[in-house]
């Protein structure tokens, strides 16, 4: 259970207000246009970064305001991460097998 | 006439309601802990018959008793069920699920219709399973590679497949309500430092049944889908890398054998502290060490496949990080060790299954060790070493456990003693039956028996009918707590709240205990095993 | 607070919490750890398409030419809309608004089916294509110029298209229904300034969902430049 001394319990003080809704919306519109833009553009390996940078931004404008993330607790925040973090150890130690596969069939 | 008045019951968990609606819509911890008990206890002995069977038929060199086709399918079977339907929920979904809110004081987990909702997707698998099993059986193996079991495999792969996704969910339902529980039910003083190391465990096996369980529900979805519509993701032919499949498999399967040791050493941790009569050496190490295991256990699952063709220089990446499990399960094993230092220990049969935990423990984490090793695992990849090293951790480690477990916690449950005569023998059989089982498959494996076949050359023979031996003494060793256990439910002494004179919530409150736990929400004021201080008999919560 | 919405509290309090503040944060804490669970869940194909896409790369800007970008960028507009719609749905709930709230989350619930529909479409054109795999697979890059370098991926590539879009769509369809029961419940009173939080929960699914859209949009749609119509 929680220390008592927090403030008391409010259920409504994370009322976002609806202008900020409204901005994060609008954000998350015109990065759709971006991205979508971005694709046009030969950027070689970039087209993918870009792609992933703005979905990544995207992404976490939604888990901050929308899901509230920002208003959170530190565990609900830890929680993210970690889940974050796992991903990345499957991809990237899969990746460590499927990257370095053609290596060693050079070596037979 | 004042003694009719003491034998009038104590309203608790099991007197406060009756009939089998009110076990069948209980949300109540306790209840559900006890319908995993039953459930689980009729798999392992379903399992176990497979068991039997196997090693009848490796009493003689040659594939006489059954054919290949169906030794295939018995193998697989009886790792499956004893695997996803026994080992995943042994301990956590039965003693977890019973003892975690009692020793965090709570009156429940923190959703309790989930708990339940956890139970009856575990039967929904189960006998999804049990069905695709007596319809003809599976014969992949409970690993599922692929291409065989998406394309070659004839027998009722879907059937398995589609069970044990099932039944993940519950897994996962049952971890993550050990998490929250464990994070926000806490009774007032209960600080993370205070927790006893049982709920750090089980703790930590809970983070790996969140974070894994999915992935190997949406890998044996892939396999369905493969086997439904052929879509390639797995077979080579239609360009797919059955590798995939494996690392897939093993990012799971690999920290599930965290799921199946890490809360039987939460077992083990409650019990050798309260016969040492000692505070558990290093709690904080302890502790740690079950949260490292949990995470470095994500890090190292391509040991498994270091001949299945994967670059070599991923295989030393692995066999690397494989090495560095090792590390916080010694902490383990060093800190039972310093426990029972100078302790004064009582052998009791917790303890005794407790002392066969660590050593067996050991011999098969050391094995891993080896087996971890690039070069030797070369030699010994597929062979009945490896059947040894895992039969090691999961019958002579997790098994023991839970039973070490089942004694220490039995009068707690149901109110009454077990005869403590029988159990020591049951757990004196259980040791030598098990040894005597294993310890040939070492000799053979090491010599080049290959796993997985019906038939084998004749000179192994001695070593494999040692085995068939040692295992119908195991099945005594089993057979027996069965016996004595339901015999005590009718005869057994009356249990006082603490028959162990152990710390620890649980303790504190009746045998069994009342429906909400505790008659008022405890304030915890004291350390975690606190063993050499705290006078025992005073702490006994509002009884 | 009015008297109204403690009574709603109090009924709405499982005799297992010592208040609502520690049932409210228990159980959103669960949702987020279901999520997780969500996120290993999708982690898992989206690990496979990583694994395929990073050996066959050809064979995946072959299949993704094969994409209507226009459908899938309108159907990311829908569903961005229908998560504002759902944050002011519960912004609604959360200042005990029933009403509105069940207004604001009608309008996700069209929206959600909009997305679907507009799924559905897309489908639709692939099946017609013999861009389903499996037996009938059958695929040409539809310009004689460049052949299709390299089919057998390319047919992996649409797997997971169809699992990763697939277990998407289903996630959809699971919200919508969650999204009506929340209506439903919230006009008949369930809800109250002092107790939202199943509200807060189907919310927080309905964005998850929503963000798995917005990575699966860039990786499956936008591959290469030269998209086709
Ligand atoms: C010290 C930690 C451990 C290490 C380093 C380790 C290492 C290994 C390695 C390298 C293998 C693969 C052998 C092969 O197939 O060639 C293996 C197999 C296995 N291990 Fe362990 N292990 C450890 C602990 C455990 C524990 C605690 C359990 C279960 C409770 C376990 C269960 C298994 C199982 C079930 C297999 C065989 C899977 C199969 O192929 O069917 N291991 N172990
Ligand atoms: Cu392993």
């Amino acid at each position: 259970m929680k220390q008592m001394q927090e403030e008391h319990f409010d259920p409504m003080s994370h009322l976002v207000p609806i202008s900020l809704y409204v901005t994060i919306w609008a954000a998350l519109m015109v990065f759709t246009g971006i991205t979508v833009f971005a694709a046009t553009v030969e950027l070689g390996v970039f087209n993918i970064v870009v792609a992933l940078l703005i979905a990544t931004i995207k992404g976490t404008l939604v888990v901050l305001f929308f899901m509230h993330l920002r208003y959170s607790t530190k565990l609900t925040m830890v929680t993210v991460v970690a889940a974050i973090f796992f991903l990345i150890i499957l991809f990237s130690l899969s990746m460590t097998d499927y990257l370095t596969r053609a290596w060693s069939t050079s070596l037979r | 006439m004042a003694t009719a008045v003491q034998t009038v019951e104590r309203e608790n968990y099991l007197n406060s309601d009756y009939g089998i609606k009110s076990w069948l819509l209980t949300t109540d911890h306790k209840r559900i802990a006890l319908l995993y008990l039953v459930s689980i206890t009729a798999m392992f002995w379903i399992g176990g018959f497979f068991a039997m069977l196997i090693r009848l038929e490796l009493l003689t060199p040659a594939g006489d008793l059954v054919s290949s086709d169906t030794y295939n399918k018995l193998f697989t079977m009886h790792g499956i069920i004893m695997v996803f339907f026994f080992l995943i929920p042994s301990v956590p979904a039965t003693l977890g699920n019973f003892l975690i809110p009692l020793m965090v004081g709570a009156k429940d987990l923190a959703f309790p219709r989930v708990n339940l909702l956890s139970w009856y997707i575990y039967m929904v698998g189960a006998i999804t399973a049990l069905t695709a099993m007596v319809m003809g059986g599976v014969d992949t193996g409970w690993t599922f590679y692929t291409p065989f079991s998406t394309t070659y495999s004839n027998t009722h792969v879907m059937g398995a497949a589609i069970g044990i996704f099932i039944t993940g969910f519950s897994s996962i339902l049952t971890g993550l309500n050990f998490i929250v529980t464990i994070h926000r039910m806490r009774a007032p003083g209960m600080t993370w430092r205070r927790l006893p190391l049982f709920c750090w465990a089980n703790y930590a096996a809970a983070l790996i049944m969140v974070l894994g369980t999915p992935v190997v529900a949406i890998t044996l979805l892939l396999v369905a889908l493969e086997r439904a519509f052929n879509i390639g993701i797995f077979n080579p032919q239609l360009g797919g890398d059955p590798l995939l499949f494996q690392h897939l498999f093993w990012f799971y399967s690999h920290p599930a054998v965290y799921i199946m040791i890490l809360p039987g050493m939460g077992v083990i941790n409650e019990i050798v502290t309260c016969f040492s009569r000692k505070r558990v050496f290093g709690y904080e190490f302890v502790a740690l060490a079950s949260i490292a295991i949990a995470v470095l256990g994500f890090l190292v699952w391509a040991h498994h496949m270091f001949v299945a063709g994967i670059s070599v220089y991923a295989a030393l990446v692995f066999s690397l990080l494989s090495y560095l499990v090792a590390i916080p399960s010694a902490v383990k094993v060093f800190n039972w060790t310093a426990t029972l230092y100078k302790g004064s220990i009582r052998y009791e049969t917790p303890m005794l299954y407790a002392f066969g935990f660590i050593g067996l423990f050991t011999v098969g984490g050391l094995t891993g060790v080896f087996l971890a090793s690039l070069g030797v695992d070369v030699h010994v990849h597929d062979t009945y070493f490896v059947v040894a090293h895992f039969h090691y951790v999961m019958v002579g480690g997790m098994v023991m456990a839970y039973m070490a477990g089942l004694h220490f916690w039995w009068p707690k449950i149901t109110g009454r003693m077990y005869p403590e005569a029988w159990a020591k023998l049951s757990a004196l059989l259980v040791f030598v039956g098990f040894n005597t089982t294993f310890l040939p498959l070492f000799i053979v494996g090491y010599m080049g028996l290959p796993r997985r076949y019906h038939a084998y050359p004749p000179e192994f023979q001695v070593l494999n009918v040692l085995s068939t031996a040692g295992a119908s003494i195991l099945a005594v060793g089993y057979v027996l707590p069965m016996i004595y256990f339901l015999w005590s439910l009718r005869y057994g002494e009356p249990a006082p709240p603490n028959p162990w004179n152990a710390v620890g919530l649980e303790w504190m409150t009746p045998s069994p205990p009342p429906t909400h736990n505790f008659d008022e929400t405890p304030i915890v004021t004291w350390e975690a095993y606190d063993y050499e201080h705290q006078p025992q008999e005073e702490v006994t919560v509002g009884h | 607070m009015a008297t109204s919405d403690i009574q709603v509290a109090e009924h709405a309090l499982q005799h297992h919490f010592a208040d609502m503040e520690q049932q409210q944060e228990t159980s959103t804490f669960g949702m987020w750890m279901f999520l997780v669970t969500e996120i290993m869940f999708f982690g898992g194909l989206f690990c496979a398409y990583l694994v395929y896409r990073a050996s066959y790369y050809q064979a995946f800007v072959e299949g993704s030419q094969k994409m209507n970008i226009w459908l899938g960028a309108t159907n990311t507009a829908v569903l961005i809309c229908s998560s504002l719609s759902m944050a002011l749905g519960v912004r609604a709930a959360q200042m005990g608004k029933p009403k509105l709230m069940a207004v604001l989350l009608l309008i996700t619930i069209v929206l959600g089916c909009g997305f679907l529909g507009i799924k559905a479409v897309e489908y639709h054109e692939h099946w017609v294509n013999h861009e389903f795999p499996g037996p009938n697979f059958h695929f040409e890059t539809g310009d004689p110029a460049h052949p299709a370098t390299d089919p057998v991926h390319t047919e992996i590539y649409f797997s997971l298209y169809w699992a990763m879009t697939g277990l998407h769509a289903l996630h959809m369809v699971i919200g919508v229904g969650l999204v009506t029961w929340i209506i439903i419940a919230g006009l008949g009173g369930a809800y109250s300034r002092a107790y939202f939080t199943p509200v807060e929960n189907v919310g927080l699914y309905w964005h998850f969902v929503d963000l798995v859209w917005i990575y699966l949009f860039p990786l499956l749609y936008l591959i290469s430049k030269k998209h086709g119509g």
